[in-house]
């Protein structure tokens, strides 16, 4: 009967924090910095598309911190703001932490002040407070909090700074009741607010909501204040004297939109809480900003799209002299790693297992692991430095011509590190139409699991020095594919009006090493995460399928010419034979000889058709199943095995091309069709990409193969 | 009626008036481009399809269409 003798002793209280600000402003890398999480980071608008949760304790509190996507105002302009709308008005949270970005706080402060009608706890957080303080502007956060009568604290995600007082600061605003902000509107607007109150007070109307909260949020033409209102039997006296006042606010800004002549309201008081906070130490010359004076040379009209691909194109050049270094060794170490583990195994089919199948098959997938890095580098400098949204201002016009909105281009760039992110990025568009059309290409933009066959194909093809250009002219065309695919499904399928391109630059911003590191580190780690499970898996499944059934009659007869043969040459062209034709005549062989007839116009024998097969379910495997195909059929020759060789040796040119433009365009890879389904918001749509990318690939794989053999290859 | 895209690069000038639909109006607004706000250009994509400005501290960019709905006038 000891039961409870070792009971918790402390019993936590739970507070659950969301974040919310305009985009851009930090809130993501503040919970990364209260917190062990490595959210994603970047510096442009709309990183974060969807709410996320984290959980830490900080002394004897447990916290929940909601990362909801950045929002400019409350509308439901785009998907992921109406995320953040949707989540703050379920009210599923204590405190609302509002980040503003400390260097721009007239604009930050906008949303603030809509902030204040949710009538809920909430404090600010004064982030960005080192670059505010290089930049010479001095927020006075004491008296920010006295004239807002919110509590304002200055931090810096970037450099920890103010984190400590910010919790102690959420937990002193728990703990205390709750109180009113401040918002003081200009006469004309007060003078209507206090109409509206009064007639509630008259009525005793009876509400948790402050009368002056009530009453703003129905100058606003707030839905639920409406609604609930709206049942009440005050409603038939007060809807006139509504109407009124909202006239007289309109009348008093000189529009018929009541939010916009609320938006000045906002505006000019934000500009008299700025004027009596910040000091700007350093006098305003009209001096250019760094941003600026490098952004006339990045988005120069005539230098800046060549500069961009001359970007590109280097990335992919250091990709393949870069990569292929390390490379070399991974190389030499899996053919060590074959020999010495297939020595120490007995029984033959287990050492088969083994060397041909795990090691060969995820060998040819932790082989580009160096190349991936470097991809994924570059992803992660466009992502963190602000060049992003240059290139998606750079691009606009072009990308305009071919039916795409500028904004496409940041799902688009992040569809080349992953199709995954990309869809959900995909989210930043406002409209649907934009949306789906974007989705529907973003498997045109090769993602990093593709990269290892082009490598590997370039090399196998090219020679050294012109193989990193090569690269680079594979990614362009798939892009160009993509652009063409996207006019040609808005002029049929996603007809309809061009919506309104309106974004925000970031600054430049000079990445910290840390957040770079961290960024492709967890990319790294997830590939090579995958490699070590799914790909393992999946290459051990295709090693099976490729051995089994065993046919005994083939072997005896073989095994007896093998002992007969004079020469050692004879007898290796005989075990090459005897394995080709075993692996013809089993699982696999069956499958791809069933599908060949399929393949065959475009040049590809049933290995590549299995490999593309295999392909729907991770694009990794595509290579770990050619690795596992072609270490079979060669595993005899004494020489280190080298996938690259057996590639130049076994497959023709033309064939290679068509192969490589089906693995540019057609269906993504298994997760990613799931991820692209729920984003396109049905399953129609999946059965419209699949018709889609099967269509185009077989016909431009066809004509590639054709095509290059006209030209004689 | 002066319009933001016949603004040159560089120049300065104050919003009038916005054009623009409900939806459009409020990001615009969102962004800090409503009546009396100062805003200035600072680059042209090529053949101006595409423009930057500056609003406050913020850089916006703008497609010529959008900037055709936006009135301003001399500061
Ligand atoms: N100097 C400095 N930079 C910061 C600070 N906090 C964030 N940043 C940078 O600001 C950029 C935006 O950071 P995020 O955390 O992605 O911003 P966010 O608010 O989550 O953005 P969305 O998810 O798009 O809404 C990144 O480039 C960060 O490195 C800070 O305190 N100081
Ligand atoms: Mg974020």
């Amino acid at each position: 009967m000891n039961e409870h003798v070792k009971k918790c002793p402390i019993i936590a209280n739970h507070i659950k924090v969301a974040l919310v600000g305009q985009p851009n402003v930090g809130k993501s890398m503040l919970i990364n910095s209260v917190s062990n999480a490595h959210l994603h980071v970047g510096n442009f608008s709309g990183v974060t598309v969807d709410k996320t949760e984290v959980l830490f304790d900080y002394k004897h509190y447990h916290f929940t911190v909601v990362d909801l996507p950045g929002t400019y105002a409350f509308t439901d302009y785009t998907i992921e703001e109406r995320v953040t709308k949707e989540y703050l008005c379920a009210q599923d949270y204590d405190i609302i932490i509002n980040v503003v970005d400390s260097t721009n706080l007239e604009k930050n402060l906008q949303l603030t002040a809509e902030l204040f009608t949710m009538s809920k706890k909430m404090l600010i957080a004064l982030n960005m407070s080192d670059e505010a303080q290089k930049e010479g502007i001095e927020v006075n956060a004491e008296y920010m909090s006295e004239l807002l009568n919110v509590s304002c604290v200055k931090v810096s995600a970037a450099q920890k700074t103010g984190i400590e007082e910010l919790i102690n600061t959420v937990v002193k605003i728990y703990e205390e009741p709750k109180v009113d902000p401040k918002l003081i509107f200009s006469e004309a607007v007060e003078e209507e607010i206090q109409h509206i109150v009064s007639y509630l007070q008259k009525h005793k109307y009876e509400a948790t909501n402050s009368y002056r909260n009530i009453a703003i949020n129905l100058l606003k033409e707030n839905k639920k204040t409406y609604e609930t209102l709206h049942d009440d039997p005050i409603w038939i006296e007060l809807q006139p004297i509504l109407i009124e006042a909202s006239q007289h606010v309109e009348l008093h800004h000189d529009t018929d939109d009541i939010k916009e002549a609320l938006a000045e309201e906002y505006a000019s008081f934000n500009r008299g809480v700025v004027a009596e906070v910040v000091k700007v130490k350093k006098p305003i010359k009209e001096e250019k900003t760094l941003t600026e004076r490098i952004d006339s040379l990045l988005i120069h009209p005539l230098y800046g799209i060549p500069i961009f691909l001359f970007l590109m194109w280097g990335l992919f050049q250091l990709t393949f002299v870069l990569g292929a270094v390390p490379m070399d060794w991974i190389n030499l170490f899996f053919g060590w790693l074959g020999n010495a583990v297939g020595a120490t195994i007995g029984n033959d089919d287990i050492r088969s297992l083994v060397v041909d199948g795990l090691i060969a098959g995820v060998g040819a997938v932790i082989l580009f692991v160096p190349n991936i890095i470097i991809l994924f580098v570059g992803i992660a400098l466009l992502e963190t430095t602000g060049y992003m949204s240059r290139v998606a201002f750079l691009l606009d016009g072009f990308f305009h011509k071919f039916g795409l909105h500028g904004q496409s281009f940041i799902p688009l760039v992040t569809g080349f590190g992953c199709s995954i992110p990309a869809y959900m990025s995909a989210r930043i568009l406002k409209n649907d139409r934009d949306r789906l059309l974007t989705l529907f290409i973003i498997s045109f933009m090769s993602c990093g699991a593709r990269l290892p066959v082009y490598v590997l194909f370039a090399g196998a093809f090219f020679n050294e020095s012109i193989a990193g250009n090569v690269l680079f002219a594979i990614y362009i065309t798939g892009a160009m594919l993509g652009l063409i695919a996207a006019k040609v499904l808005k002029m049929t399928a996603f007809k309809g009006a061009d919506e309104p391109f309106v974004m925000e630059m970031p600054k430049y911003r000079l990445p910290s090493l840390k957040l770079v590191w961290h960024t492709v580190l967890s990319k790294t780690l997830m590939y090579l995460k995958k490699a070590g499970t799914f790909i393992a898996g999946a290459t051990v499944l295709i090693w099976f399928l490729s051995n089994y059934p065993h046919n005994l009659e083939l072997e005896t007869s073989y095994a007896h010419k093998i002992e007969q043969a004079q020469s050692k040459q004879e007898k290796n062209k005989l075990t090459n034979e005897l394995a080709s034709k075993g692996l013809q005549q089993s699982y696999l062989g069956r499958i791809g000889k069933f599908s060949e007839p399929v393949f065959e116009p475009l040049g590809l024998d049933w290995r590549m058709a299995v490999a593309l097969e295999a392909g729907l379910a991770a694009k990794e495997v595509v290579v770990s199943t050619l690795g596992v195909l072609y270490a079979l059929g060669d595993n005899v020759s004494e020489t280190t095995y080298s996938l690259k060789d057996a590639i130049s040796k076994n497959i023709s040119f033309a064939s290679a091309v068509a192969f490589i433009v089906i693995i540019m365009v057609y269906l993504p890879c298994f997760a990613a069709s799931v991820v692209f389904t729920r984003e396109a918001g049905g399953i129609k749509y999946f059965f419209y990409l699949l018709a889609f990318t099967t269509i185009t690939a077989y016909v431009l794989a066809y004509l590639a193969y054709h095509i290059t053999l006209l030209l004689g290859y | 009626m002066k319009k933001l895209i016949d603004c040159e690069k560089g120049e300065k000038v104050k919003v009038a008036k916005l054009h623009a639909n409900h939806d459009l109006k409020q990001r615009l607004i969102s962004f800090g481009i409503m009546k009396d706000a100062n805003i200035q250009v600072l680059e042209h994509a090529p053949r101006k399809k595409t423009i930057e400005v500056k609003v406050g501290k913020m850089r916006i960019a703008l497609r010529a269409e959008e900037a055709e709905l936006i009135e301003v006038k001399a500061l």
